[in-house]
């Protein structure tokens, strides 16, 4: 358990070292994931019979950190009533343009993949 | 001073207290939200947020005092996004096959959450400093914080757009796709990663392991293209 968290942070540790040693406009810790992934990838090529990812602990990790993803957003979120007064200032055209512009993403961005999507795999459906 | 005055006094300079209630308030929201059958209404970051937010109002809280306990759960933010590379490491058979759809649901889908948030709030007439820390708002908060303040805008008013943007997508994703009748998953949480980061990457892990893998490619990569793209749109603006 202790060595999956040391991986976790060690990965996100060197990630936040290159990242704002070179200038990166990468966050360090999408680094780290980046990181971590082509080792993981590495492993599975060198090693293809070891046991998987999901049943080491760095497997039970992730999973609980994941299932959990909600709950980390909390601390920061409680910090909005701390701009209460610049959200009312410019209230309507803000929350216009958070939700019209968090609807049409959604919306453009689905409908992008699956076109695309269905143009890729017309030729090998089943 | 009596007992419970020196007990306030106490708890009000440790950790410990704010950190028991913001776990505290995320248990409750989460049984909320599994009781609704993950109702997306019944969301779980909304509910301890504005429960949290009751709590440091009535007790006179600053925010700052409060995230001196909170800040142990903020920090697992990092790691938890290192930890996106094991379910896409699983499933990166999926995602191979998708690479060109990803990365056409991306661009169209960067450049739409960009140019729509900064266009409306313009034609309400928000002034630049207001702009610039609205356009990242759909990355997560740290690139986004970046992101406004090299541009002149607001970080923490940014980070207050961003986790905004997070909740209202996390609600609207699961009864728009299911209106528009689209099924495939991956379309449906590169989407929700897209347009509302972090948090609509929970909301997809909670519906479809599918889902919540591809909204994390889209979490990382969205956060990438708009460090690239944001300062050239608003160079227009200046």
């Amino acid at each position: 358990m202790i060595e999956a968290i040391l991986i976790l942070l060690g990965c996100q540790l060197v990630g936040e070292t290159l990242t704002r040693g070179f200038g990166l406009p990468v966050p360090g810790p999408v680094f780290g994931m980046a990181l971590l992934f082509a080792a993981l990838q590495v492993r599975a090529r060198l090693r293809p019979d070891a046991p998987g990812v999901e049943s080491l602990p760095l497997g039970a990790v992730a999973t609980f950190l994941l299932a959990n993803l909600s709950l980390l957003f909390v601390p920061a979120g409680a910090g909005i009533t701390s701009h209460a007064a610049t959200l009312s200032e410019h209230g309507v055209g803000l929350i216009a343009a958070l939700v019209l512009s968090t609807a049409v993403t959604l919306a453009v961005t689905a409908l992008v993949f699956v076109k695309v999507a269905s143009l890729g795999s017309r030729g090998d459906a089943p | 001073m009596s007992d419970a005055g020196r007990l306030w006094v106490y708890l009000a300079a440790s950790p410990l207290l704010w950190l028991a209630m913001t776990l505290l308030a995320y248990a409750i929201a989460d049984r909320l939200s599994l009781a609704a059958k993950r109702h997306p209404l019944v969301n779980p970051v909304l509910i301890a947020v504005a429960a949290l937010s009751a709590m440091l109002w009535a007790s006179g809280t600053p925010y700052a005092i409060y995230f001196e306990g909170a800040q142990f759960v903020h920090f697992l933010l990092g790691p938890a996004t290192v930890a996106l590379a094991i379910p896409l490491h699983r499933n990166w058979y999926v995602v191979r096959r998708a690479i060109v759809p990803i990365l056409a649901a991306l661009g169209a889908g960067s450049l739409t959450a960009v140019i729509s948030a900064v266009g409306i709030a313009w034609a309400f007439g928000a002034p630049y400093d207001v702009l610039a820390s609205l356009a990242p708002k759909s990355v997560t908060a740290a690139i986004a914080m970046g992101i406004s303040e090299g541009l002149g805008g607001n970080p923490s008013l940014t980070a207050a757009l961003v986790i905004t943007t997070g909740v209202i997508g996390a609600i609207m994703v699961t009864p728009m796709m299911n209106a528009m009748g689209l099924t495939d998953y991956r379309a449906r949480g590169f989407a929700a990663g897209v347009a509302s980061h972090g948090i609509g990457t929970a909301r997809a892990f909670q519906v479809d392991p599918v889902a919540g893998t591809f909204a994390g490619i889209a979490l990382g990569l969205n956060g990438l293209i708009t460090a690239l793209i944001v300062p050239a749109l608003l160079a227009w603006l200046r």
